[in-house]
């Protein structure tokens, strides 16, 4: 112990060392974002006859450790409209700011039609464009989902580039190489959404969160679930898994110490 | 914030024991790791006659081996009323980086409406080409990464075609294809709209030969040269697939038309 407050609770320099400061700036240009920090990973969604589901875990990474497990990465924006986040979490708490005081704004506005699923889409489309060009990105792959001004089952992407798309189903990180496949199965294209109840497409979403859990690293088993309609949100957090078949795991040969 | 470090005895002091501290701030100015621009894929071509223009574009959206999605329009008309440009004569094609291309499109369309409710007249699509080139060269430094492609009918009522370098360097032409499958679709359209290599038959051997005179061809002809084209890039690039957007400006306005394309 010294005489130094400002020293007081600090690893003790004779034991530690100098305290290593070069990643303070002294100089240079700003810093912006050059890369995520604690992440989230896939967002999952996929349109049926009269709306859309979204799921994304509960799963918060720090490289490949897993920091937090209960966050929430879908924001229920207001009766008409889900924004799942992929990527950063910071930057989603950022976005999740954002979007609370345009709500506020809105709400206190004298417009009475709320905003939709397809105007929110292009707000957001229009930040991360500008962050981007700004050359200080918000590390984030957003679905929106929704209704859009006249009521159909709206979907669309907008990601860090502030590249937007939109499709009868759409699944953000690892979910593009996992669950987009599984989810075009059933529904190929818009016609096919017709077709598409409610419920096939929630039991459709929760089979992708499965697959997602057994093969990609960075999930879990918990996750937020999201269904929007014209009778609103039904936004569930913490749902477990179900039905879980590891019986694949014994038949894997080539990893561990097994003699084959 | 200094103050809460310099207790801390000097950089010189001990390091750590296991490892070597760094003493200093890393010199010269840090790489930057971000990368705003990506490649949508996709492929766009223009084709103009005597009295129409034909403009067309693939609607794959791609990011590296993933299809982002099978409808992502790269056709835009420009100009027109209200949010669906009804009665638009003049239609913008992009191709490249797709944030990039919807936001010179939101531009050029904002500026031929503003034109309109400042003068009173539509916007020649001369005036309008010549508009796009210097939006472009304005972000010469930070360019929109897109190759774009305009079309509409000039002021005599003839096709009118012209085609852009990411930093505006502009031209008229028959024809052009732009985009991912660009080096597979022009040389065909050199063959088949331009004539070239395209000789009279019997007209003689050696200097007595002649080359093929070209002019402007008919509308259903250039629809199937368009067809035909997609078709063939299709086959040969992954990025080009899904479904083809046709745009046929003529007098009466702008038709468009949708066909499937394979979605391998």
């Amino acid at each position: 112990m010294n005489h130094l407050p400002q020293a007081w609770g600090r690893p003790r320099d004779d034991v530690y060392g100098a305290y290593d400061n070069s990643h303070f700036q002294s100089a240079g240009p700003n810093q912006h974002t050059q890369s995520p920090i604690v992440t989230g990973t896939s967002v999952v969604a996929a349109k049926f006859k009269g709306g859309v589901v979204i799921a994304a875990d509960n799963l918060a990474s720090y490289g490949s450790l897993a920091r937090f497990t209960d966050v929430k990465r879908l924001r229920k924006f207001n009766d008409n409209v889900v924004v799942g986040f992929g990527g950063d979490v910071s930057d989603m708490q950022y976005l999740d700011r954002l979007l609370n005081s345009l709500d506020i704004r809105e709400n206190y506005s004298s417009v009475d039609d709320p905003l939709n699923a397809k105007n929110l889409h292009t707000y957001l489309a229009k930040v991360m464009y500008k962050r981007r060009s700004d050359f200080n990105p918000l590390w984030n792959h957003l679905l929106i989902a929704g209704l859009d001004g006249e009521a159909k089952p709206f979907l669309a992407s907008a990601d860090l580039l502030g590249t937007t798309f939109s499709s009868p189903t759409l699944a953000t990180g690892f979910g593009a190489h996992l669950a987009q496949p599984i989810l075009r199965r059933t529904i190929p294209d818009e016609d096919s959404v017709q077709n598409v109840s409610q419920d096939d497409a929630v039991k459709l979403v929760k089979e992708c969160m499965k697959v997602l859990f057994y093969r990609d690293a960075r999930s879990m088993d918990k996750y937020s679930i999201a269904i929007i309609t014209k009778e609103g949100v039904d936004l569930v957090d913490g749902v477990k898994l179900e039905n879980q078949s590891w019986a694949f795991a014994e038949q894997i040969r080539g990893y561990g110490t097994q003699t084959v | 914030m200094a103050a809460i470090f310099s207790g801390a005895p000097p950089q010189s002091g001990p390091g750590y024991s296991f490892t070597q501290t760094p003493k200093a701030v890393p010199s010269g100015e840090r790489q930057h790791g971000f990368y705003p621009y990506t490649d949508n894929g996709g492929s766009t071509l223009g084709i103009s006659g005597a009295d129409f223009t034909i403009l067309a574009g693939d609607t794959r959206s791609t990011s590296g081996y993933n299809i982002n999605t099978r409808y992502a329009p790269k056709l835009f008309k420009i100009g027109g009323e209200g949010p669906d440009n009804k009665g638009a004569r003049i239609v913008l094609s992009v191709v490249g980086f797709a944030a990039d291309g919807d936001a010179l499109k939101e531009r050029l369309d904002t500026i031929v409406k503003m034109y309109k409710y400042q003068h009173g007249k539509p916007m020649s699509v001369t005036a309008c080409a010549q508009r796009l080139s210097h939006i472009l060269y304005n972000k010469r430094f930070f360019p929109y990464y897109v190759h774009a492609i305009l079309g509409g009918l000039d002021e005599e009522g003839k096709g009118a075609l012209y085609s852009y370098d990411p930093v505006g360097s502009y031209e008229r032409e028959q024809c052009r294809a732009a985009g991912a499958a660009s080096s597979l679709i022009m040389p065909f359209l050199d063959n088949q709209v331009n004539f070239k290599n395209m000789y009279m038959p019997g007209s003689g051997t050696g200097h007595e030969l002649k080359a093929k005179e070209a002019g402007p061809l008919p509308q259903d002809h250039v629809e199937d040269l368009v067809r035909d084209a997609f078709t063939s890039a299709v086959e040969r690039h992954i990025e080009v697939g899904d479904g083809l957007q046709m745009m046929i400006i003529n007098r009466e306005g702008i038709h468009e038309t949708y066909t499937a394309l394979k979605r391998d």
